[in-house]
């Protein structure tokens, strides 16, 4: 038998310690880039209980690797996934968002995957499983180069964690494309800031589409902590310093490099001021603590 | 090696309601499973890869793309399907498709009407953002759009009764279109649909270089170790001549290439036989040996000194010139108080109708002199015929093309692609053989539109009016001549638009590289020479201190004017066209103002431009033949053999037809395309087929109806009727009846029957171009307001004015859906689109614009009657795109100042633009 559908995580984890199975999920990945029937040893991952279901644990928030990007982007959560949910909405069309799952976004390893900023800027973690164990490994970690990531050999991705602390404040998601549907990115960014009263209290960011994997901009976010909401554009330049040096963008059929990185500090700018706006509306001012988790 | 993924095992899938059990391989895909286990064929396949939504069904109730959930998935679950709508409550949606024409060749339909089917669960009454975000997912390449949405939004509310015309009647309804029915509930047959018992399939081998020597290896042993494959053929099995080309006197291209392929997607062999083993042979298998060779792939290389030559009888890789000359423009230029000169560089652009290539071959008939059948989805079925016939060695009439309904061409489809191929493959076997090509084939194997480099320079004397025009233009042919040669006629003959030039010269060049075929897509190159006039129009506006439109206006041809071919024109519509502009141009740049004294990041901009285009072919015959009679049990048939690739041709002709003769359009029954029961009513492309198809369907109807009156006695004033078999005609208090019964069966089988030819009366262009080429020309203008973001050159068209001189309108419905889906068109060449070989070969890679990225559309049509078209009709299906993307630069230079000299004005180019312009 070549094609498994186990229903329980234990059997998954013992034909892909076994097989060497290609995995499929929501197959928006796998069958494009096969032309013609899917053939050799495959596990499909989308009956497993396991992997499924959005929910607060006391342990933080945790997303079921097979959990669907329509799943992601319906979920009532708080505003610190705004950024998460509206990439859910941007990627592909609503049959894809039906299809696509987290992880498979993730696994799939895109320099353009839509999810990944989200996630960074939630300082998410992944939870991966093989028959020998389980463990948790950041996701800056995880991804480790274009269509790279750090599962061995019989090991797969269980879950997404993003801890209490990190779900705080407010985010946003922006991305840049040559049209407006079904669109791989030329650039995308991700937000989220944690205000305190007129100030920004902390912040993260994140670019994507932009290097070989997306990038949080350190500096830019160190330089936000304390700054007024008000004034972004006096922090322009730190990006952009920043944005050359940690950027290696691609010259290709969509975008110039020199385009990309300038694009890179123009969207991430207008995420944070998105998410700042967001924050402020949401009348979040999220403790150093970060509780703020409604869901 | 055992193959565990291919095994088959059992599934229960519901749907429609129904449950069935497949046995089926697990992975299969679901599209696969619906399409060739269930024979649900209502669920399209536009790229297998989730990019374009044709294939989308609800799984419980969600819409999701079929081709990418394999059988497993599905197992035990509800599955919608467009032949489910009706159970499912959605009749009505259906309906509202037909009513607000939102199906045009029809082959999205099922993928729209299910995520609608999915929105109007939810919300049954959904707001048009609404309804663009849910259709977001499926693309459309012929409708723009609009209609679609309109019918989203209106499904629920009380439908309004269609009422269908009276005898008489007919030209100038908006009736629906009267093969829409099928098309709204997935019984459509297309290219891909019809399948025969005991099919074989046939699959393709084709270079993945742009220029490769190649050999064959041991072809036999490696057929003969894959059980399941029945043949192989290469160019050594094509009985007939191994070249075809859409003008004969240019035809060079091999249908398998011959030890040497030159350009990337080339067929080189066929492989024929079970659909499993073909499907399922790794290509990188099959017995080849590649040797790639230096290849040419800009246009300025080939045209270098001592360049390769890609076709050894045609120096300096040119493949034709056209030329078009008149007065001295350089004198006329020299002389000029303002100048206006640029260069501008288009990209190759991809027809990507939302049907691959696709048919099946069979056998009819018994003894030693069988007929060989080929459906195909085509543009062209009668050319298809002939070049099918020299190939593979045939008689004329031992070859029957039957047109399938055809899921978009705009050009790309009046080339031979799998006819040949599925012919051969069905001679050699005996046996139906069935082709349907992957998008990836597709995209790489079809012809595109020319990319042109193109430069010219324009001038104007200090009151704004035009002194004289330079033009010349390299179009990058490709390897083979497709209609390289046409793009080189026309391009000369309208680059100066509508416009009078008194001094004037214009050439234009194809030139050969390792390219795809470049051919003919809506325009022949109109469209790019239209970018570089209109954007240079702008300057000389701005130069002289007049607006813009005021300056086109005063500039517009009138009637009696010559064209620049020596033509004199009647019923010019140029100037009804831009002033029906003028208020609304008014409106919209003092909005402009408005919003862009705000200062903010986004600003707004406005761009005009007009088209004029030749109907029909360029100083060639190409007549149409229409054929209709009336059979011994009273039924009217109309043998329609022009392709309706969704323009509305079997709707429009028997409009045209049923007006002649004077019968309800409602009481025709259409026959066709298929060239055992149609004349030839030529190829569904330059314009024509409503003037030239609609004149021989007008005559046609004219002469049946004379036919009657003789018989009857009566006058020409008679009306007629059919009713209960009978024909009744009444003419002030006489009536008279004819009962068909009683008649001798005549020609065809038919008691009463007319067949009339028309072939528009044109003349050749002499060596300066001067000649009539078109007997009829049609004219457009459009306005385009568009948003630049100045902090990332993201361009927004928001809305286009769109006013068409159609002559008359025959049908109000279909004619506002060409221009719709023209303009969208027309937006992805100004702004996304960009085919290169061997990097942008799919859906993803290669934009078209999605619901969100098209803007609001009024369409305004005109109605100046051309002396010579059917009711006095003119073409339009060219002219709608000719407009808008030079309308839409002009408005993205008025808002931003960037100057964009290379398409498609991408996000990238538009900011470097903005930021040489100093903005």
């Amino acid at each position: 038998m070549g094609y498994h559908r186990p229903a329980d995580l234990g059997t998954a984890l013992e034909i892909l310690s076994g097989q060497a199975p290609r995995l499929i999920a929501g197959g928006t990945d796998l069958f494009p880039a096969i032309e013609g029937p899917l053939q050799g040893e495959i596990l499909d991952l989308t009956a497993i209980p396991e992997l499924q279901g959005i929910r607060h644990t006391e342990r933080g928030w945790r997303f079921g690797a097979a959990v669907k990007w329509a799943e992601i982007a319906a979920a009532d959560l708080p505003p610190c996934f705004a950024a998460l949910q509206q990439a859910a909405r941007r990627i592909g069309g609503i049959q894809i968002q039906n299809s696509a799952t987290l992880a498979g976004n993730l696994c799939n390893a895109s320099p353009a995957a839509d999810g990944v900023p989200p996630l960074q800027v939630l300082d998410a973690a992944i939870e991966t499983a093989s028959r020998s164990g389980s463990r948790m490994l950041p996701l800056a970690e995880f991804i480790t180069g274009p269509r790279k990531t750090a599962l061995k050999d019989g090991e797969m991705v269980i879950a997404v964690h993003v801890a209490d602390r990190s779900a705080a404040g407010a985010s946003a998601f922006e991305k840049l494309g040559a049209r407006a549907h079904l669109v791989i990115s030329i650039a995308m960014a991700a937000a989220r800031v944690v205000l305190d009263g007129g100030r920004i209290a902390r912040a993260a960011v994140s670019i994507g589409a932009c290097s070989p994997v997306a990038r949080r901009m350190p500096d830019f976010e160190a330089a936000l902590a304390g700054a007024p909401a008000s004034d972004l554009e006096r922090l322009r330049p730190v990006l952009a310093q920043e944005a050359a040096a940690r950027l290696s963008p691609l010259d290709d059929v969509r975008a110039s490099a020199g385009y990309r990185t300038e694009m890179a500090v123009e969207i991430t700018l207008r995420a944070v001021a998105r998410a700042i706006g967001e924050a402020g509306e949401t009348g979040d001012t999220g403790n150093a603590e970060g509780d703020c988790h409604g869901g | 090696m055992a193959d565990d993924g291919a095994m088959r095992a059992s599934a229960r899938l519901i749907v429609n309601g129904e449950a069935h059990l497949i046995s089926a391989p697990p992975g299969r895909r679901l599209s696969e499973v619906l399409r060739e286990d269930l024979g649900l064929r209502g669920t399209k396949l536009g790229c297998d890869a989730g990019d374009c939504g044709a294939c989308t069904v609800l799984l419980e109730g969600r819409p999701v793309c079929a081709c990418l959930v394999p059988l497993a998935q599905a197992e035990g679950r509800e599955i919608l399907t467009v032949e489910g709508l009706a159970q499912s409550g959605l009749e009505h949606l259906r309906r509202a498709f037909l009513a607000h024409g939102a199906a045009q060749c029809g082959i999205c339909t099922p993928g729209m009407l299910m995520a609608a089917a999915a929105l109007l669960h939810k919300n049954p009454h959904p707001t048009r953002e609404e309804a663009a975000e849910a259709l977001g997912g499926v693309l459309c390449r012929c409708t723009g759009y609009a209609k679609i949405i309109e019918a989203v939004c209106r499904a629920n509310d009380p439908p309004a009764r269609a009422e269908s015309p009276e005898a008489g009647a007919a030209v100038g309804a908006g009736i629906e279109r009267l093969d829409g029915r099928a098309k709204v509930d997935g019984s459509e047959s297309y290219g891909a649909d019809h399948v025969p018992e005991g099919v074989l399939m046939v699959r393709a081998i084709r270079s993945p270089h742009h220029h490769a020597r190649f050999s064959f290896g041991d072809l036999e042993g490696w057929r003969k170790a894959r059980p399941g494959i029945a043949l192989v053929l290469t160019a050594a099995d094509i009985p007939g001549r191994n070249r075809f080309g859409v003008i004969p006197a240019f035809a060079d291209q091999p249908v398998l290439a011959e030890g040497e392929a030159l350009f990337r997607g080339e067929a080189v062999a066929l492989v024929v036989g079970e659909a499993e083993a073909v499907a399922n042979f790794r290509a990188e298998d099959f017995p080849i040996a590649w040797e790639p060779l230096a290849a040419i792939t800009d246009p300025a290389e080939a045209l270098r000194e001592g360049a390769d030559l890609i076709h050894g009888e045609r120096p300096g890789n040119i493949l034709t010139k056209g030329r078009v000359c008149q007065g001295d423009p350089q004198a006329a230029l020299a002389a000029s108080a303002h100048l206006a000169a640029g260069e501008i560089e288009t990209a190759f652009v991809e027809h990507a109708p939302i049907e691959p290539e696709a048919g099946v071959a069979w056998l009819e008939g018994e003894g030693e002199a069988p007929r060989l059948v080929i459906r195909a989805c085509t543009q062209a079925p009668g050319m298809d015929r002939a070049e099918c016939a020299s190939i593979l060695a045939l008689p004329e009439e031992r070859i029957r093309i039957i047109t399938a309904a055809t899921g978009g061409g705009f050009g790309t489809k009046l080339d031979l692609s799998v006819q040949p191929l599925i012919g051969l493959a069905a001679l050699r076997t005996g046996r139906p053989c069935r082709m349907v090509y992957s998008r990836r084939e597709s995209m790489a194997s079809t012809t595109k539109r020319h990319p042109a480099r193109m430069r010219a320079r324009i001038g104007c004397d200090g009151a704004g009016r035009l002194t004289g025009m330079i033009f010349e233009g390299d179009f990058n042919t490709g390897a083979y001549a497709s209609w390289g040669p046409t793009v080189a006629g026309r391009v000369p003959v309208h680059a100066s638009g509508p416009y009078r030039v008194p001094h004037y010269r214009a050439e234009a060049r194809a030139i050969h590289t390792h390219g795809p075929p470049s051919g003919a897509f809506r325009g022949f190159g109109v469209p790019q020479a239209t970018i570089m006039q209109e954007v240079l129009f702008d300057d000389l506006a701005l130069a002289c201190g007049m607006d813009r439109l005021a300056f086109r206006l005063q500039n517009a041809m009138r009637d009696g004017d010559s064209t620049r071919t020596g033509q004199r024109l009647e019923a010019v519509g140029i100037r009804a066209c831009l002033e029906a502009l003028q208020a609304p141009w008014e409106a919209a740049l003092a909005a402009c103002r408005e919003w862009n004294a705000a200062r903010g990041r986004r600003r707004r901009g406005m761009g005009v431009a007009s088209c004029w285009y030749g109907c029909g072919n360029t100083a060639l015959p190409n007549p149409s033949t229409i054929r209709a009679g009336l059979t011994a049990d009273g039924r009217l048939c109309l043998h329609q053999g022009a392709p309706d690739i969704g323009q509305g041709a079997n709707t429009v002709i028997p409009q045209i037809f049923a007006d002649a003769l004077g019968l309800p359009v409602a009481q025709i029954e259409l026959i066709g395309p298929d060239t055992a029961l149609t004349p030839d009513a030529g190829k569904t492309s330059a314009s024509r087929q409503t003037y030239v198809t609609g004149k021989a369907a007008m005559l046609c109807g004219q002469a049946l109806r004379a036919m009657i009156l003789r018989r009857l006695n009566l006058g020409e004033g008679a009306r007629l009727s059919l009713e209960g078999g009978r024909i009744i005609a009444r003419e002030g208090a006489s009536e008279a009846s004819l009962d068909p019964a009683q008649l001798p069966p005549g020609p065809w089988g038919y008691v009463l029957a007319a067949e009339e030819s028309y072939d528009p009366p044109t003349t050749p262009l002499d060596e300066n171009g001067q000649g009539a080429p078109y007997a009829v020309y049609g004219y457009g203008a459009q306005m385009a307001e568009v948003e630049v973001d100045m902090g990332t050159g993201q361009v927004r068209v928001r809305h286009i004015h769109a006013a068409h001189d159609l002559g008359r309108v025959i049908n109000p419905i279909l004619a506002e859906g060409q221009i719709e889906g023209g303009i969208a068109q027309g937006l992805g060449l100004a702004l996304m689109e960009e085919y290169i070989p061997g990097r942008t070969e799919n859906l993803h890679d290669y934009l078209i614009p999605t619901t969100g990225d098209m803007p609001r559309i009024t369409p305004i049509l005109i109605e100046r009657p051309d002396p010579e078209g059917p009711f006095g009709a003119r073409g339009l299906g060219e002219h709608v795109l000719i407009p808008t993307a030079p309308a839409i630069l002009n408005a993205i230079r008025h808002a931003s100042g960037a100057r964009i000299t290379r398409l498609p004005a991408l996000p990238h180019r538009v900011l470097a633009a903005i930021r040489e312009a100093g903005g």
